[in-house]
């Protein structure tokens, strides 16, 4: 099992009533703390989105950076009088307290348990009050992002239970609550249905509303909290289900999204990136490889386009893994299916240079090239969780990893399933026709045994697509005719149609 | 999303939520995520569980609807665990066999573990019936993106009829779904298959080059 895979967390420092023992004073507000909750709080209050942005993405690293490499900031209680004990502020500053946390310490049990209510309480704000706030849509992402992200973490954790304390698993018992699955796909549910934002998606196709254009700001007064909450949950959806295994129903939930055009889920370069890497990774396990690599190309063409202006921003390493992940799943997909054509030329050749030697060696198809499929898919998948509550009885076991090495195990026996199909691929690319009897001697197999190949290979090559319709993924095609195969080169797709109108543009702007 | 119960293993009746459920919906891809709420509803412990009776009957109708992908989907949701039971394994293995273009193995396998697809819940409200049919519409469809013209006895292995029966099918389908019965040379009757941009690459329409009516209208603006 590739130690990739695993995910190891420091055992918890940071217990806030243990404070003595670790130089951290939860009490003590720096200045320079002080100074930024209240601007922070005298901007959201002025919606100068602008500003809260700024302080947000930079003030909040900065301060981090010089004050709390490794401790956390100070706590709510200590900075709420400076604020007005401003009950929603107070939310927000949490969200981003516990998000510093995670990214820079260990939480405790009860610090994640204490997250999660600090979720549903500015959630149920936000859905069941009139909130008058505009923030950055690079806030609402995270705060979707980082609820997942949470959730994930808690499973993995949960799971490893051989190793708890009695006060863990008590606390485990008593709040069963947090985190739970359904918890978690309710919220991000909820904040879909109230904000109407698939109806605003449809309506917005027909003129009668503003979302895309304003990038889901509202310039009449009102607020893009929820709006923009209920946009980034269906790219949250997507990602739940997908960690939970279920790549169909992740795919229904990002439908209402355009995906072929530019949109609010790409204002964000982590939304655009979450998507894009879950939807790939969806139909690739839905057999869709064509889709899959031509997602996966723009996605990888974009990053590599645009990646020097993120280079100080506090995703940038994300970027990073997440690019690498998608040039290892994109390796996988060619390998299955291979489409050159559909790849654009800089992406093939960071291809050929990450991945080239490998993906030779998977279409081999031997036992050496599972061992490099296992090691790709283990690198690049998703953190694959049981979303179940554990069994408290003795022997406690570790879990964590049962989702993971489901899901690896399926991929596999998929990739076995299409081990004759090298051969074939290979025999078809040199003639035009052969007779069944010819081409079963040259395989070294009998005829009934050929002609089932060459229906898996049919059938293989030929996935339904969403809309029940089939669509051909086959490079080189073939057809029967009683005990003669003819073989049919599929020509390269030329997009006469999509170029006249890129050129009727050009003209236009010149 | 499917975790086992944790009730001992008994020889499980049909719950009357599975009758229920079949009755008003005989296939539908939905069905799992409402049962799953339901019995989460009537289920009092706070653990999310799921009857591998189930899922069990949920694969069964997931290899009826092949070529679609719905059996891996939902093999992708069942604990391996469940999925090393005994009825699940001879599911796996005939899932495997259409796969992989087997026809004659599966339907061997099938005819040896009747008793199996029996007991599937499910079937004594008469599923049964529709499972072969199902199987052979799936074949049908394979075979008719491979095959311009398909010698008999390929077919009949394929579709598991033979002698009259199959005189009988062959006729029906050449009345109704355009099939062809020519004179194979020598080795019998050769079936020849609706044409399909599959079978018959010259019907491929250049799909590609279509412009949706959306795009265009994107350039209105435009064009003025």
């Amino acid at each position: 099992m590739a130690t990739t895979y695993d995910y190891e967390e420091a055992p918890a420092t940071y217990d806030e009533g243990r404070h003595q023992d670790l130089g951290y004073d939860p009490n003590f507000v720096p200045d320079s703390v002080r100074s930024f909750v209240v601007h922070l709080y005298r901007h959201i209050r002025e919606k100068n989105v602008y500003e809260i942005h700024q302080m947000y993405e930079i003030s909040f690293q900065t301060l981090s950076d010089r004050l709390f490499k490794d401790t956390p900031w100070p706590s709510v209680d200590a900075v709420a009088h400076y604020v007005d004990n401003d009950q929603v502020f107070c939310l927000l500053y949490r969200e981003m307290w516990f998000r510093h946390l995670y990214a820079r310490l260990s939480p405790t049990l009860k610090q994640r348990i204490d997250s999660w209510d600090n979720y549903c309480s500015l959630f149920q704000v936000v859905l069941h009050r009139v909130v008058n706030m505009q923030l950055p849509n690079q806030w609402l992402w995270d705060m979707v992002d980082e609820f997942v992200y949470q959730f994930q973490s808690f499973c993995q954790y949960r799971a490893k239970m051989k190793n708890k304390t009695e006060q863990e698993i008590a606390l485990l018992r008593q709040y069963d609550q947090a985190w739970n699955v359904y918890g978690v796909l309710n919220y991000l549910q909820a904040f879909v249905e109230k904000s109407n934002i698939i109806q605003i998606l449809e309506q917005e196709k027909e003129g009668l509303e503003q979302f895309t254009a304003t990038d889901g700001y509202d310039y009449s007064g009102g607020s893009n909290v929820l709006k923009v909450l209920g946009y980034f949950s269906m790219v949250g959806l997507l990602r739940v289900h997908c960690l939970l295994g279920d790549y169909q129903t992740g795919l229904k939930c990002l439908l209402p999204i355009d995906i072929s055009q530019q949109g609010v889920y790409t204002s964000v370069i982590g939304s655009h990136i979450a998507t894009i890497y879950h939807y790939g990774f969806a139909n690739l396990m839905l057999r869709r490889y064509v889709e899959a690599i031509r997602e996966f190309n723009k996605m990888l063409l974009y990053i590599f386009k645009t990646k020097q202006y993120h280079q100080k921003s506090p995703q940038y390493e994300q970027i990073l893994k997440k690019n690498e992940q998608m040039y290892a799943l994109l390796a996988i997909c060619l390998s299955l299916c291979p489409q050159v054509k559909l790849v654009d030329e800089t992406v093939n050749s960071q291809l050929r240079e990450k991945y080239g030697e490998k993906m030779a060696r998977m279409q081999r198809y031997d036992d050496e090239a599972l061992v490099i499929y296992d090691e790709l898919f283990s690198y690049a998948c998703p953190k694959f969780i049981t979303p179940s509550a554990p069994s408290f009885e003795e022997p406690l076991v570790n879990y964590n990893q049962d989702a993971y090495r489901l899901q690896l195990k399926l991929f596999l026996y998929e990739v076995k399933q299409q081990q004759l199909l090298s051969g074939v691929r290979t025999f078809l690319k040199v003639y035009s026709t052969i007779s069944l009897g010819k081409l079963a001697n040259y395989m070294e197999v009998d005829e009934p045994t050929l002609r089932t190949i060459l229906l898996t290979y049919k059938h293989k090559t030929h996935a339904v697509d969403s809309d029940g319709k089939i669509i051909s993924n086959a490079d080189v095609d073939f057809y029967i005719d009683d005990d003669m195969i003819h073989v049919v080169e599929s020509m390269p797709v030329k997009r006469y149609g999509d170029y006249f109108l890129r050129q009727i543009v050009k003209v236009w702007y010149i | 999303m499917v975790r086992e119960r944790e009730t001992p293993k008994q020889q499980q009746q049909v719950s009357y939520t599975v009758e229920q459920l079949v009755a008003v919906n005989p296939y539908n891809p939905d069905i799992l995520p409402d049962l799953e709420n339901y019995v989460n509803e009537q289920v009092s412990s706070q653990m999310y569980s799921l009857d591998a009776n189930l899922c069990l009957l949920r694969l069964y109708q997931a290899l009826m609807a092949m070529p679609a992908p719905d059996f891996s989907l939902c093999l992708f949701l069942i604990p391996e665990r469940v999925q090393m039971e005994e009825q699940f394994k001879t599911l796996i293995v005939l899932s495997h066999y259409l796969e992989t273009g087997r026809f004659r193995q599966f339907w061997d396998e099938a005819a040896k573990n009747r008793h199996i697809v029996e007991a599937v819940p499910g079937n004594k409200l008469g599923l049964n019936a529709g499972f072969e049919q199902a199987i052979q519409t799936y074949a049908i469809h394979v075979l008719s993106l491979t095959y311009q013209k398909i010698p008999r006895p390929v077919l009949a292995e394929a579709i598991n009829i033979e002698g009259l029966s199959l005189d009988k099918f062959l006729e029906h389908q050449a009345a109704n779904s355009g099939w062809i019965l020519e004179k194979g040379h020598g080795r019998g009757q050769l079936i020849v298959l609706p044409r399909n941009e599959f079978n018959h690459p010259e019907l491929k329409k250049s799909a590609a080059d279509s412009v949706p009516l959306e795009h265009i209208t994107r350039i209105f603006p435009i064009l003025g």
